[in-house]
């Protein structure tokens, strides 16, 4: 409790959240068979499903557990997704072999039983001609109650060896800690983290302490670190979160990567394409017209 | 669970684990960087739960070029063998719901590691302490019984103050008594974790199960009526076919089998939100103290200061720099 200049008694905001848990456990204490049930429908309703769109089947098992992978790509947000889209889905014939559906207070269909295929937004392609190389376009968000659901369902409860592991996305500059001002970086810019068992050159430098990774792309990570897969985390700061084309063109570099090597052909091409995919999503304003 | 980084897993029989509750000010939380950063504690494993939100950064304790890209998630667990010291530290809040699962899964591995003891490193709010506890030092400690047993008497030669027991109900008289810990996270579930629960019943009533923490030792049952100590009995849980819940009235007696207990010590210590680098250092003295971790470095026995030294990581704890232009 805090007393404001005005002399209301406010409730202060504690950093760790531990005034919920203690909340949590007087609920627990207090929950009733209908909450119980609402918690339960609730649960239901949050959880991440795996299915292959084109049979309207659940997949029995893991992703990679069905689809034996030596190159797994994952772009998490927008400009990623847009950078891969351009890049490297555009170079050869990519194939669906999954897809998570999954609902959060972030989705912006209300319908989660129906999700029409342009709604999905987590989508997993091998390549044709070398089905060994799985890329995910994820451009939803996945909730932090929902990134362990998402590791279990693609990489399943038993270590994949002789699988490396490419992550791609974007945070906003203004989350990067530096001594100097934020305002003053030039922005974007990428950065790097990569598991003890990645050994491959990475294409930047790496994020220094104290910065550090959450959400979808952390988890992979972490899972990677544990169960010692090589792993490597390519992070765009940008001070532009929609999509934008200085932001996914920020991520060229990381073509040089093994990983990336040889899936990207035409880039001049595929630059045009990303130039393309800008101006499609580009609402236009009419303010003045 | 536990997930060793080399290829064998420890031995942990002996061990002293010490960990920190996420609670107000992370104070836990920075006293065991300050611990495992000071003591150069190296790292044996993670304890990989879905309990807590993901996070990854690079090596918080880096001294050098060499050692700054080892990468570091959200719980890993790191040792000094020399002094049967491990320490766990968890650096991301729980995910909604998972604080119990959590603390099942870490104390089923105390249980299963053979530790000696654990020491849970916590902090409670300091607008919640009553006239007592203003006067007196911002302090406290708790111990289950058997640890109590343990070591009651070094306790007592370091003259520390033993949180006190509030009223569950204030407005009650004959209210029971339980430890509470304002903004503690997850330290009063660990702590109570530890503790036998009590079936006893009174002479005209029905067995009722309680929890000995929250027994009021002015409304204990008259002699003529019986409690059994149920050692490890869990809220909830089947045990003699019978399924027990907190406060439950029974229509007969059960024996239950006691269940090996924990011995456990909380530390903790009264804060607020702010800048808690002092009071990490504060909690970590309370500690050393007691487990002498740490020798003074200066000769001049006043003010005798002890070597703690800082994580790299501890930089930029309130932002990045600010634009010139804002003045």
């Amino acid at each position: 409790m805090a007393a404001t200049f005005f002399g209301e008694v406010v409730k202060a905001p504690c950093r760790t959240g531990a005034e919920d848990e203690e909340e949590e456990e007087e609920e627990a204490r207090r929950e009733t068979p209908e909450d119980r049930v609402l918690r339960q429908q609730l649960a239901q309703k949050r959880e991440v499903r795996l299915l292959r769109r084109q049979t309207k089947t659940t997949l029995e098992v893991s992703l990679l557990e069905k689809y034996p992978c030596s190159q797994f790509i994952i772009a998490v947000g927008n400009n990623a997704v847009a950078f891969l889209s351009a890049f490297v889905m555009n170079s050869g014939v990519w194939e669906e072999v999954g897809c998570a559906k999954l609902w959060n207070e972030w989705c912006r269909t209300t319908d989660t039983l129906h999700m029409s295929p342009s709604e999905a937004h987590c989508v997993f392609y091998h390549l044709k001609s070398t089905p060994s190389v799985i890329l995910c376009q994820c451009s939803c968000y996945v909730a932090e109650d929902q990134q362990y659901q998402w590791l279990d369902k693609v990489f399943g409860s038993c270590p994949r060896k002789n699988m490396q592991v490419t992550v791609l996305t974007c945070r906003h500059v203004t989350d990067y800690k530096t001594s100097e001002s934020t305002g003053s970086l030039p922005s974007p810019f990428l950065k790097a983290l990569k598991t003890q068992n990645f050994r491959d050159p990475v294409c930047c430098s790496l994020l220094e302490q104290p910065n550090i990774v959450h959400d979808l792309p952390a988890a992979v990570l972490s899972h990677c670190q544990v169960w010692r897969l090589p792993a490597v985390l390519y992070l765009c700061y940008t001070d532009v979160m929609k999509l934008d084309l200085l932001t996914a063109a920020a991520f060229q570099p990381v073509l040089a990567s093994r990983s990336l090597k040889g899936l990207a052909k035409n880039i001049p091409q595929s630059t045009e394409i990303l130039k393309r995919l800008m101006t499609l999503n580009e609402v236009q304003s009419n303010i003045y017209t | 669970m536990f997930v060793p980084c080399g290829e064998s897993d420890p031995d942990f029989s002996g061990c002293t684990l010490v960990l920190p509750a996420v609670s107000v000010g992370n104070v836990g939380q920075l006293a065991i960087d300050l611990i495992i950063s000071t003591l150069n504690m190296s790292k044996i494993g993670y304890f990989y739960t879905d309990c807590l939100v993901p996070m990854v950064g690079n090596n918080p304790y880096a001294t050098a070029e060499e050692n700054s890209t080892e990468l570091s998630i959200n719980t890993e667990v790191y040792s000094l063998p020399s002094r049967k010291l491990v320490a766990l530290q968890l650096r991301s809040i729980f995910i909604k719901y998972k604080s119990n699962s959590f603390c099942e899964k870490l104390l089923s591995w105390v249980k299963s590691s053979s530790f000696t003891r654990v020491i849970v490193l916590s902090s409670s709010h300091s607008y919640q302490r009553n006239d007592l506890q203003l006067r007196s030092t911002p302090f406290r400690y708790l111990l289950t019984p058997c640890m109590q047993k343990s070591v009651e008497n070094k306790i007592k030669s370091l003259n520390w103050q033993e949180m006190e027991k509030t009223p569950c109900i204030p407005e009650m008289s004959d209210s029971d008594y339980c430890v509470r810990i304002p903004g503690g996270g997850i330290t009063r579930a660990l702590y109570e974790e530890g503790f036998p629960f009590l079936l006893f019943f009174h002479e005209t009533g029905s067995p009722r199960v309680t929890q000995a923490s929250t027994l009021n030792p002015s409304s204990l049952p008259a002699p003529a009526s019986k409690c059994w100590d149920s050692g490890g009995v869990q809220h909830g849980s089947q045990h003699a076919g019978l399924s027990v819940s907190l406060g439950e009235e029974l229509e007969r007696p059960v024996a239950c089998s006691c269940s090996k207990e924990i011995y456990m010590a909380v530390l903790l210590k009264f804060v607020s939100e702010g800048d808690n680098v002092p009071d990490a250092l504060g909690l970590a003295e309370y500690l050393n103290e007691w487990l002498q971790l740490i020798k003074p470095q200066s000769k001049d026995p006043a003010p005798p200061t002890l070597p703690w030294k800082i994580p790299s990581s501890w930089k930029l704890l309130f932002g990045s720099g600010l634009p010139p232009a804002l003045f």
